[in-house]
């Protein structure tokens, strides 16, 4: 196992050796990331692996895309999904131009079902979707949209728990194990690398959605990453977030009025 | 890693489970002493649902206050704190929880082993962990790195667990402090302070 000391030094040598900095990450976290890939890899000891990471710039960039956590599904908290569609869309519908950030998209299946909402609202022609995330490989799956078939049961489930009332088979095309989800909900999405740890804010959003991304960071970090969205929030816009992160304690709380009791907060100042 | 270690001022204990564990808790529960010295962490196998049943279930049946797990909520003596569905439930060196959506360990999360080993880490001879009834194996790698770090072990008796199974499997790979049937859990936890 892995122990605190050497987590420091690894957090040093990667800031020093490659420039991001994961000092902020949530340190249990990190740890049992850090242990998994240590073990997956086969490395005799930490120092062999400490040393691969500073040496190997392409292993490096294999530890960032392994240590970082890539689970998601399509709707996933479905009832999330009700608001957004029932509440939150036809706010949005009221705008000439609809502009949307999910902060950390992984591989993409939230932001495909933003897309459905919007084309099923009417509404994707004029919205542009932008999908962020630190790690280029979900960033490559994310923009083909082709995500396992043996999911597809579980999300087509979460989708009708949304509220949706489409044939959900309509969305995708299944092929050898895969779904390949359609180009008309992918051409209004941009996507591009970004670290919320080190980059800055890029344009302004009507809505902009972090879920699960923030609770793999310590406090000061999370307050860093609250205020760039509120940086990059218009007024009235909204910022979701996962089911048990919440900006409560935070510095911008007070500027901000939760949705009924969902992880959905306005910016009314 | 010893030097690491924060010195905690209160005690934690886990008590994990799965199927048929839930049993053993509403027994337990009513009975404990209202306010612990220490903390009360639950971490069962549950269905992934978006609501707080279980929570709800355990307030009712229980004298100790509990309190919502969001990330970073700070673990406190006196209070029970649930483990939430779809999440597992970390332990960080400022006496913080961390909530991590990662892959599934035992096709379960939240999971039992990455519960206690993170506990361990942080919390070392001061927590107890206790494994309840369950039919799979998480919790037992979990309870040898809670030895490993000086805490303490305590296992539901199988003989007396409505699904065996990881009691026994547990026992098979670990001696534990203590193996208790349902009156023997409820006195122990009370005697704990």
């Amino acid at each position: 196992m892995v122990n605190d000391r050497q987590l420091d030094v690894l957090i040093n040598d990667v800031f020093e050796y490659h420039g991001f900095d994961f000092s902020g990450y949530s340190r249990a976290s990190l740890r049992r990331r850090v242990d998994r890939l240590v073990q997956l890899d086969g490395f005799a000891d930490f120092a062999l692996f400490l040393s691969k990471v500073r040496t190997d710039a392409s292993y490096f960039k294999h530890m960032v895309e392994e240590i970082t956590v890539n689970v998601t599904e399509m709707f996933r908290d479905p009832h999330f999904y009700k608001v957004l569609r029932e509440e939150i869309v036809p706010v949005l519908a009221t705008k000439p131009f609809i502009r949307i950030w999910h902060a950390g998209c992984s591989s993409g299946e939230e932001v495909y079902s933003m897309a459905i909402l919007l084309q099923e609202a009417n509404l994707l022609h004029k919205s542009l979707l932008y999908a962020t995330d630190i790690n280029p490989l979900v960033l490559d799956t994310a923009k083909k949209g082709i995500f396992p078939l043996r999911m597809i049961k579980s999300y087509s489930e979460n989708y009708m728990a949304s509220g949706g009332k489409k044939d959900f088979s309509g969305y995708y095309t299944a092929n050898y194990g895969l779904a390949k989800f359609g180009e008309d909900l992918s051409a209004k999405m941009v996507f591009s690398l970004h670290n919320l740890v080190s980059d800055g804010s890029f344009n302004e959003f009507d809505l902009i959605l972090c879920r699960n991304v923030l609770i793999y960071f310590d406090k000061d970090l999370q307050e860093r990453a609250l205020q760039l969205f509120d940086d990059s929030l218009a007024k009235l816009g909204y910022l979701a977030l996962g089911t048990k992160e919440t900006i409560k304690f935070s510095h911008m709380e007070s500027r901000y009025e939760q949705q009924k009791k969902e992880k959905l907060w306005k910016k009314i100042k | 890693m010893e030097e690491n270690k924060v010195v905690p001022r209160f005690k934690v204990v886990i008590i994990a489970g799965s199927a048929g564990s839930l049993e053993v808790l509403m027994q337990v529960l009513p009975k404990l002493k209202s306010t612990p010295a220490f903390a009360l962490v639950i971490v069962l196998h549950r269905k992934n649902t978006e609501d707080n049943t279980l929570e709800e279930l355990i307030a009712i049946k229980s004298h100790i206050t509990v309190r919502e797990v969001e990330d970073k909520t700070v673990l406190l003596p006196g209070f029970i704190y649930v483990a939430p569905s779809d999440y597992h439930l970390l332990f960080e060196t400022n006496g913080e929880l961390s909530l991590d959506t990662s892959e599934k360990i035992n096709y379960s999360r939240p999971s039992i082993d990455v519960s206690f080993e993170s506990a361990a880490q942080v919390y070392g001879p001061a927590l107890t962990g206790i494994l309840l009834s369950g039919a799979n194996a998480d919790g037992t790698h979990g309870l040898k790195i809670i030895k490993q770090q000086g805490g303490t072990v305590v296992i539901q008796d199988p003989a007396t667990a409505e699904m065996p199974f990881m009691p026994r499997t547990a026992l098979e790979n670990i001696t534990p402090h203590y193996v208790l049937d349902v009156p023997g859990l409820l006195g122990y936890i009370n005697a704990i302070n």
